[in-house]
């Protein structure tokens, strides 16, 4: 099984990228590719589901704050949900709450648009 | 008396970001043998990928023939972790600790490996010898560090 999925689900005006596995300075650039795509596409309004993600470390959350200001730029937002305790812990310690949505469920992650 | 034996597990393993995993379970099955709770463990894990990603992003700019030698010490009273390497190396007083609210603020991208283990880990030391041995120190007391001073002079 791979370290690291990245699956992506479009809607009409939001993308889900679900990610699971691990996310660290290995795996990152996967993640940041699936990024880069979006917004490539211009789809701007996307939604992380950490559903099935095990583990972050700071080279995974880089990549959000790498891409966040190009995209509210762009009028759109990265919106995150389904995370576990361990993973929102590695969030809330470093105050990352105060600059992203983070929600439980992938239906209120959508209404935050 | 308490016996002051200290027991050390050793891994030396090439500088590449692939080994990332194999170097946090390494750790995390140590942690998780000695007693600490899955809070603490996932402190120690994160704590030993940032020196890691550090060492094979900065001391070795992504050479992936150079070692990474892990080193973990366990005593009566904690776990300390000593990752060494023999890059370049960096001056750990001009290493900027991020204000969170300014780097947030200010959407900063990295920078957050050394102020990360300091705040997971109860003290993080460094000993750096550019080219020759550079070495990051993180320890874990099994105790509040204050509980045990209070413990200590009850006893």
């Amino acid at each position: 099984m791979a370290n690291f999925q990245v699956k992506r689900d479009d809607s009409d005006h939001y993308s889900v990228l679900r990610i699971g596995g691990f996310l660290d300075a290995h795996t990152a650039p996967q993640l940041e590719e699936a990024i880069q795509k979006l917004i490539d596409e211009e789809r701007y309004n996307i939604i992380i589901d950490f559903k099935e993600l095990n583990y972050i470390s700071s080279a995974g959350l880089g990549v959000f704050m790498g891409f966040i200001e190009n995209i509210r730029n762009n009028s759109g937002d990265i919106k995150m949900c389904g995370m576990n305790p361990k993973i929102y812990r590695v969030f809330d310690l470093l105050g990352f709450p105060s600059l992203y949505d983070i929600v439980n469920e992938e239906k209120e992650a959508v209404e935050k648009f | 008396m308490i016996a002051k034996s200290v027991h050390e597990y050793k891994l030396r393993i090439p500088s590449q970001t692939d080994n990332l995993e194999l170097i946090r379970v390494f750790v995390a099955k140590l942690a998780e043998k000695v007693g600490f709770d899955s809070d603490d463990i996932g402190k120690i894990e994160l704590a030993i990928d940032e020196a890691c990603t550090n060492v094979i992003k900065h001391a070795y700019n992504g050479d992936r023939s150079k070692p990474l030698d892990i080193a973990i010490q366990i005593d009566f009273q904690k776990f300390a972790i000593v990752v060494t390497d023999q890059g370049k190396g960096f001056n750990p007083k001009k290493v900027n600790i991020p204000n969170m609210d300014k780097y947030l603020a200010e959407l900063r991208v990295g920078g957050l490996g050394i102020y990360l283990m300091k705040t997971l880990m109860d003290e993080v030391d460094y000993d750096i010898k550019p080219g020759v041995k550079n070495q990051v120190r993180m320890v874990k007391y099994f105790l509040d560090k204050n509980s045990k001073i209070v413990q200590t002079e009850k006893a």
